[in-house]
């Protein structure tokens, strides 16, 4: 019974990592991960909302209709950002202003939504709780990590501390959106060839066998639709 | 006689050009531009140029050794590259933002996406676009021609001044001939000129996409009345238009296509120069460019004689 919550917090770490395995929540991943202050912000956030709205969600999972649910779901998150976001204003003014819109736009992160979808919404709150946790903490590892690239190649510096900012030129070009794609492919293509290593599929954006929310797609979609018929013809 | 009794399949008369034998026609027709480039700037812009193509090679050969790939780097295109790069840059770019320039052209934008033939842009253009983004103050300095410490700006600030207010200097006799501030390889619109003639005899490029450009830009800044000849020969318009532009893999494979393309990058250069806070367009027009060239090709598609139109409806699978 124990291994079941240590697998289930260590899943989101490394296994079924949001960002590199699932692919989620890629919005935030690319445009705060400027500097690795930010992404740690943002990451904490995050996360404190991910095990909040996961708590809750997993208590009144038998309460919310099922035809209402994706409301029911973004009304919890929304309450649980709002609280996070006065309490950022409130105690890191500064972080606050680094992660502007995106503090907000929590709200829509597909990881909240999804881990509601597919796990809070079918297991009791402990187990949500540890999901939540894992989960969150492996976006904020990977976060940083980027932020931490991204600031020592385009400012010369490691959170905030100047590195080499003072011998060399840093190269602009990480701190801005092509950087953050740069670096964002080359995380993902380094966790792929990690998972060959070990056997695993890659992530690839083919099918619904390998989308990684086909869990939580209960309605059939156009694409999934277009898919299963070319199956079918097959 | 062991030749004639050698069995293959077909093809079996091939033609004599070969990867390596165009590059070096373009290698040819660059040199003349180098020379002056270092003639006129001095040892740095050899420095310059030396340390560009030797980390372009030097990173495809490790690139293709690493990945346990065959070897590309005799076919000659990673010398172009790094020599296209170089032309690119100013004369005292720091050595160590050229080394990173050569490896962000050949790894990054050549080999990344499957090496010659494969890449989706031009590796030079795209290269010296991640140097001007990151290096903004290294990559505007330019120098006097013959003067070892003044620096200045490129002639293309004078583009819609006043004739009283343009510098003696910059007149349409040193533009030409390149007698200027700007990168190593692009002052000598005369020199690039004349390697641009020498590879359309040697039929390595048809004149299309140059002459589309050059003329549209033309004839934009004279409608606009701007200083054609500053317009023309002031900046990297040459270069862009003979030499990066024409690279077969970024650029339109049907004749119409390739006028297509060299409008586009006309337009797109004169409205960045005219209305961007940047003075030159040339590199990002091509870019642009480069990255519309599949829909250019797929609406300038030949149909093959008797071509007819495939009947839309569904093909039962057997």
């Amino acid at each position: 019974m124990n291994s079941k919550y240590i697998s289930t917090f260590t899943n989101g770490l490394v296994k079924e990592n949001p960002t590199l395995r699932l692919v989620l929540g890629t919005c935030p991943t690319l445009a705060v991960t400027t500097a690795a202050v930010n992404g740690i912000g943002m990451g904490v956030s995050a996360t404190l909302v991910l095990i909040c709205s996961n708590l809750v969600i997993s208590l009144l999972r038998n309460v919310i209709p099922d035809k209402v649910r994706i409301p029911a779901f973004i009304t919890i998150i929304a309450g649980f950002v709002s609280v996070v976001q006065m309490l950022v204003k409130a105690f890191l003014p500064s972080i606050d202003k680094s992660l502007g819109i995106f503090l907000p736009l929590i709200v829509v992160n597909c990881i909240i939504l999804a881990r509601a979808e597919m796990f809070a919404s079918k297991n009791g709150p402990l187990l949500s709780v540890l999901d939540g946790l894992g989960m969150g903490l492996g976006f904020t590892a990977v976060l940083t990590v980027m932020g931490a690239i991204r600031e020592f190649l385009g400012a010369g510096s490691i959170f905030s501390l100047p590195v080499t900012s003072e011998i060399i030129d840093p190269m602009i070009v990480f701190l801005l959106p092509p950087g953050g794609f740069f670096v964002f492919g080359i995380l993902v293509a380094v966790s792929n060839a990690a998972a060959k290593k070990k056997g695993k599929k890659p992530v690839e954006s083919l099918g619904c066998e390998n989308c990684p929310s086909r869990n939580m797609c209960t309605r059939v979609q156009i694409g999934c639709e277009d898919a299963k018929e070319a199956d079918a013809d097959e | 006689m062991k030749s004639l009794l050698n069995v293959n399949s077909s093809p079996h008369i091939k033609h004599p050009d070969t990867t390596s034998g165009i590059m070096l026609d373009v290698i040819v027709a660059l040199l003349p531009a180098c020379v002056f480039g270092c003639v006129i700037f001095g040892i740095s812009a050899a420095a310059v140029l030396v340390t560009s193509v030797l980390f372009a090679v030097v990173s495809e050969f490790l690139w293709n050794k690493i990945l346990k790939k065959p070897s590309t780097s005799a076919d000659l295109s990673a010398v172009v590259t790094g020599l296209l790069l170089g032309m690119n840059l100013p004369a005292k770019t720091p050595l160590w933002m050229v080394a990173i320039g050569s490896i962000t052209a050949i790894i990054v934008v050549k080999q990344m996406f499957g090496g010659l033939g494969c890449n989706f842009a031009n590796p030079a253009i795209t290269a010296r676009i991640v140097m001007l983004v990151s290096f903004p103050g290294a990559m505007s300095r330019f120098e006097l021609p013959f003067v070892d410490t003044s620096t200045g700006a490129t002639p293309l600030v004078y583009l819609s001044a006043e004739s009283a207010d343009i510098p003696q200097a910059v007149n349409f006799k040193n533009l030409f001939f390149g007698l200027e501030e700007g990168c190593i390889g692009e002052t000598s619109a005369f020199l690039l000129i004349i390697g641009g003639l020498y590879l359309i005899l040697r039929r390595v490029i048809t004149p299309t996409i140059p002459v589309s450009f050059v003329g549209t830009v033309a004839l934009m800044s004279f409608l606009f009345g701007e200083n054609v000849s500053i317009a023309v020969f002031g900046g990297g318009l040459i270069l862009g238009a003979v030499f990066m532009a024409t690279d077969y893999t970024t650029s339109p494979t049907t004749e119409l296509g390739k006028l297509i393309f060299g409008i586009g990058c006309g337009l797109i250069t004169f409205v960045i120069r005219r209305y961007a806070a940047l003075p030159e367009g040339v590199s990002y027009s091509i870019l642009i460019m480069n990255i519309l060239v599949p829909y250019i090709n797929r609406i300038t598609f030949k149909k093959p004689f008797g071509y007819v139109k495939p009947v839309k409806e569904a093909v039962p699978n057997e």
